[in-house]
């Protein structure tokens, strides 16, 4: 922590505990949003015409499809045309509330430091986890991905504590290295590639629920079929179906509202190609850069190599949507792990590993 | 959303369009097709191995096995990265390393394992991309494939019925439509064809255009794994033609480019010729620095390094450039880098007759952030001993209260040498070279400092004291007094640098970019449009296929539809 006198960092370290806080109310707002907008959407349904449910015929997959039919257009519906999810849109607008916060804390930073806040992990934290919800609040124009919010405001806030807590460090001079153009843009680009990695990742583990829970209602379909023969066929559906709604067998019941596991597989594919051109970018970019300040694109140190790593897992995800046997469920694994490897290139790679990228400020 | 490239229910003829389909492995995600069981025979199954290694699966397992098998580089030291590390830990785990060794995990790019995954990945995407350029050639040139004959069984459909005016022809006023639909169509980039069908028998003439885009994206795919072995090749054959030579040069002397007289240490690629580096000779004027002033955040700390240099080319006027941190300078095709800094103090030893018996700028290795360095000064002849001292360079000396001395502050405040003296055989004679910034007194006494009775010497700039044992003296000059700027003279180490692959890796990183942002992003797509007479009008059919990942096919096919009733309209009004 930073003396209490009175400087323009001191302020930031203040608006960043805001924003935390902020991001902490709006992650409580979408948890309550996912935990009562099943039944929201089910009252909705109720008021709606029930055409979708006496076409599917009773069947639990089919109509697990209805749902995730709607839901799907749900989520492309124009901002104005969305559901209306009241706890979503209080998170909504807390995260926006926050952000300006987090804006705030990071513009205050940078004129205090006189240069891009992004030059140690302190502000390298700062200003990614920025850019995480300013890509979310993005995308949310297009896709109503609230039910990521959780997510995201969750990631958000345990990063941004974690950083405010042992990442920070006082704004000393740059060292020579990194007074480089390369360091705004490789930095900068790194980030938003790893906001658009988050963003896949989280729909890459909805798209997992969603699968296992299309998996169940097929196979309580098959259950219902195979078994009990004298049983109406609709009734038994419904109530095997009814059993494990209530049961909860089926995963979180937010899942009702969302779309199919195709179709979130499909969004989280449109994030991660975005993110892996990013990233390749960066990887180029970095080599330019390590070319000037150290007179060799590549040498395989220890931030090199999880660059290249996290290259080439995503290479190996892309590869994996377009290869049979691939698709779908074991392609979001490596979207998973994906993900992971690029938290793990930012904390433990960054504070343990031993490296010519020593830009972390703490020692 | 109907982006799902393929859909099995489809009839056959829009799966396979004639030719005009990238060329896929045989378990790529769209295929239909299996790995054949191999057929009996040598070739049969060598075919058979083929298929397997270039195909979807083998690449992928391939890719994730580079990604695991890269990551041990990141734990252990690497030889090429850091050598010292290695050495660091051959110490501390003597028994671990040379299991560790054996399995290469010191040098695991260049390991076999390594090197293995690699190469095999790039025969695999080789194998891959041959065929796939061929198909794709003849593709580009394919017509785009006939109208299907029930388009209302695409996902992406959409049919109106447009009334005509009495007393026009409706099939005259079908094949219209479909004139002007296939106009716009070439406008938005589509390749176009007609596949009308006269009136045969009851059926009705029927006009229908067929248009495909987005060949671009196959295009791009290949690009981009096609660049990917040229950034391979870029690297490989760059590397044996690549050299890296580091040299020191202190303030007021000179660096020339040659094997013999320049390097302290050269490390030539496979095909180097040593003998015929490109001359040129470097001055090093003067050195500067700025160091963070005391009482700020960040005290002490150095930045603006910059080396001023006088280069010389034959041919050419001397010119006055300089070398500073992210700023290489070049110099006939080589890349000169600011790699380090320190001091030299002037040092003269003279035997008790007063004659110089030594005299030289003596690199000093920074030990610290307050460069706190250290330096060895070996004197072979002209005492009556060999001499061998260990100096301390103190650029803002301060004592500490153990009574140890340190440095304060980086830049020359206050500057003290100190050294601790040995006598006897330096062990240079046998003449093996040895290290100048170390000093082995396994032979030799310790005449002062360190755990002697008789304490270190200690200079100031200018100051001269007595060697012990009546030896002579020695000197630390004042470089001020033979005009420098500063009391001490400054070195800076630079490493030199030809790298003939980087450019050719970057063009080739930049060109693969390039592709991908094409293979991923450039929608492959068909769209038809068919007009019948019927019911006193035209029905007009719209659909669409995407071919691969299109989120925008369904506004595709609802763009088209508006813009050409608007068309239609138009022309009525
Ligand atoms: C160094 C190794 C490789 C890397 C880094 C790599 C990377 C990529 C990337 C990023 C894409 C997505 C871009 C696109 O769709 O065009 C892609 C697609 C593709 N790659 Fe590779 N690849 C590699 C090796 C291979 C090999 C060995 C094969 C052949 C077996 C192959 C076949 C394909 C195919 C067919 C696609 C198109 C997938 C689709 O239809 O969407 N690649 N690759």
């Amino acid at each position: 922590m930073p003396e209490a006198e009175f400087s323009l960092d001191s302020v930031s370290v203040l608006l960043v505990w805001t924003a935390i806080a902020i991001y902490a109310l709006a992650f409580v707002a979408y948890a309550v949003d996912l935990a009562r907008r099943s039944d929201l959407a089910v009252k909705a349904k109720d008021a709606a015409p029930v055409r979708e449910l006496v076409a599917a015929g009773g069947s639990t997959i089919s109509r697990v499809r209805a749902q995730e039919d709607a839901a799907l257009a749900a989520v492309e519906a124009r901002p104005g045309a969305r559901p209306r999810y009241i706890w979503a849109r209080i998170g909504t607008s807390l995260t926006v509330l926050g952000f300006l916060f987090h804006v705030g804390a990071d513009i205050t930073r940078g004129i205090a430091a006189g240069r891009v806040p992004w030059s140690n992990m302190y502000e390298f934290a700062l200003t990614g986890t920025m850019l995480i919800i300013a890509v979310y609040l993005f995308v949310l124009l297009k896709y109503d991905l609230r039910f990521l919010g959780t997510f995201i405001t969750g990631l958000v806030t345990v990063l941004l504590g974690a950083t405010a807590i042992w990442f920070y460090t006082i704004v000393v001079p740059l060292s020579d290295p990194l007074k480089s153009v390369w360091l705004v843009i490789h930095v900068f680009v790194a980030s938003l590639a790893t906001a658009l990695f988050a963003l896949a990742f989280a729909l890459s583990v909805t798209q997992l629920l969603q699968a296992r829970r299309e998996r169940l209602a097929v196979a309580a379909d098959e259950a219902s079929t195979t078994g009990d023969e004298v049983a109406v066929a609709g009734a038994g559906a419904a109530g095997a179906a009814g059993a494990a709604g209530k049961t909860g067998k089926t995963g979180p019941r937010f899942l009702r509202t969302l779309p199919s596991s195709d179709a979130l597989e499909s969004l989280a594919y449109r994030f991660a190609i975005i993110g892996f051109i990013f990233w390749t970018f960066t990887l180029i970019a970095g080599s330019i850069w390590a070319n000037d300040a150290w007179g060799r694109y590549w040498g395989f140190d220890t931030k090199e190599v999880w660059t290249f790593v996290i290259w080439v897992l995503y290479a190996g995800y892309i590869h994996a949507r377009a290869t049979r046997g691939w698709r779908g469920t074991r392609s979001a694994w490596l979207s998973i792990v994906g993900f992971a490897a690029v938290m793990f290139n930012f904390t433990i790679v960054n504070m343990f590993f031993k490296g010519l990228h020593v830009y972390s400020g703490l020692s | 959303m109907s982006n799902s490239p393929s859909d099995p229910a489809l009839a056959p003829e829009l799966v396979e369009g004639p030719g005009t389909d990238p060329l896929r492995p045989s378990d790529h995600a769209d295929g239909t097709r299996e790995i054949t069981q191999p057929q009996l025979g040598f070739v049969g199954w060598l075919r058979w191995g083929w298929r397997q290694l270039t195909s979807m699966r083998t690449a992928l397992v391939l890719l994730l096995l580079l990604a695991i098998a890269a990551i041990p580089g990141s734990i252990f030291p690497q030889r090429t990265a850091d050598p010292n590390g290695v050495i660091d830990f051959q110490t501390k785990n003597p028994d671990l390393y040379p299991v560790l060794n054996g399995m290469q995990l010191f040098d695991v790019y260049s390991s076999a394992w390594f090197s293995a995954i690699y190469i095999l990945l790039f025969i695999s995407l080789i194998g891959c991309v041959l065929p796939r350029t061929k198909h794709h050639f003849k593709a580009l040139k394919a017509r785009p494939p006939r109208t299907p004959a029930r388009l209302s069984r695409l996902d992406d459909h959409a049919e109106t019925l447009r009334p005509v005016a009495e007393g026009t022809d409706a099939g005259a006023s079908a094949a219209h439509i479909v004139d002007v639909a296939q106009a716009q169509l070439r406008k938005a980039g589509y390749r176009v064809e007609r596949y009308d069908t006269a009136a045969v028998g009851g059926r009705p003439a029927v006009a229908s255009v067929s248009a495909e885009r987005g060949y671009a994206r196959e295009t791009g795919n290949l690009v981009f794994h096609a660049a990917l072995v040229g950034v391979l090749i870029s690297v490989g054959v760059g590397g044996g033609l690549t050299y890296t030579g580091q040299t020191v040069i202190v303030e007021g002397d000179s660096f020339v480019n040659s094997l013999g007289l320049g390097y302290t240490s050269f490390n030539p690629g496979r095909f180097v010729d040593s003998e015929a580096l490109p001359p040129y000779s470097l001055t090093l004027d003067s050195f500067d620095v700025s160091y963070v002033p005391v009482g700020e955040s960040g005290q002490g700390m150095a930045g603006d390094f910059s080396a001023n240099l006088t280069t010389r080319e034959p041919g050419q006027d001397a010119k006055e450039q300089s070398v500073r941190v992210n700023h290489p300078l070049d110099m006939a095709g080589d890349r000169i880098y600011l790699m380090g800094n320190g001091y030299a103090p002037t040092i003269t030893v003279r035997n008790p007759d007063g004659d110089v018996v030594f005299r030289e700028d003596v690199e000093f290795l920074p030990q610290d952030a307050n460069m706190t360095s250290q330096g060895v000064v070996k004197i072979t002849d002209g005492l009556s001993d060999q001499l061998g001292l260990v100096g301390f360079f103190y650029p803002t000396a301060m004592t500490l209260h153990s009574g140890a001395l340190t440095s304060a502050y980086p830049a020359l405040v206050s500057p003290l040498l100190t050294f601790w003296v040995y006598a006897g055989d330096l062990g240079i004679n046998d003449g093996t070279a040895r290290n100048v910034y170390a000093l082995d007194p396994s032979e030799m006494t310790l005449l002062a400092g360190s755990t002697s009775d008789v304490a270190a010497l200690q200079l100031e700039p200018g100051q001269t004291v007595d060697l012990p044992n009546d030896m002579g003296t020695i000197t630390f000059e004042d470089n001020t007094a033979n005009g420098g700027a500063e009391t001490v003279k400054r070195y800076v180490s630079l490493s030199i640098h030809r790298d003939v692959g980087a450019p050719f890796v970057l063009a080739f990183a930049v060109i693969a970019l390039l592709g991908l942002l094409a293979a991923l992003f450039v929608p492959r797509r068909r769209l038809w449009v068919k007009a019948v007479p019927a019911d006193g009008g035209v029905r007009i059919e719209y659909a669409g296929l995407a071919r691969g990942e299109d989120p925008a096919i369904a506004v595709a096919v609802a763009d088209l539809q508006r813009g050409l009733e608007t068309a239609l309209d138009g022309e009525k009004a």
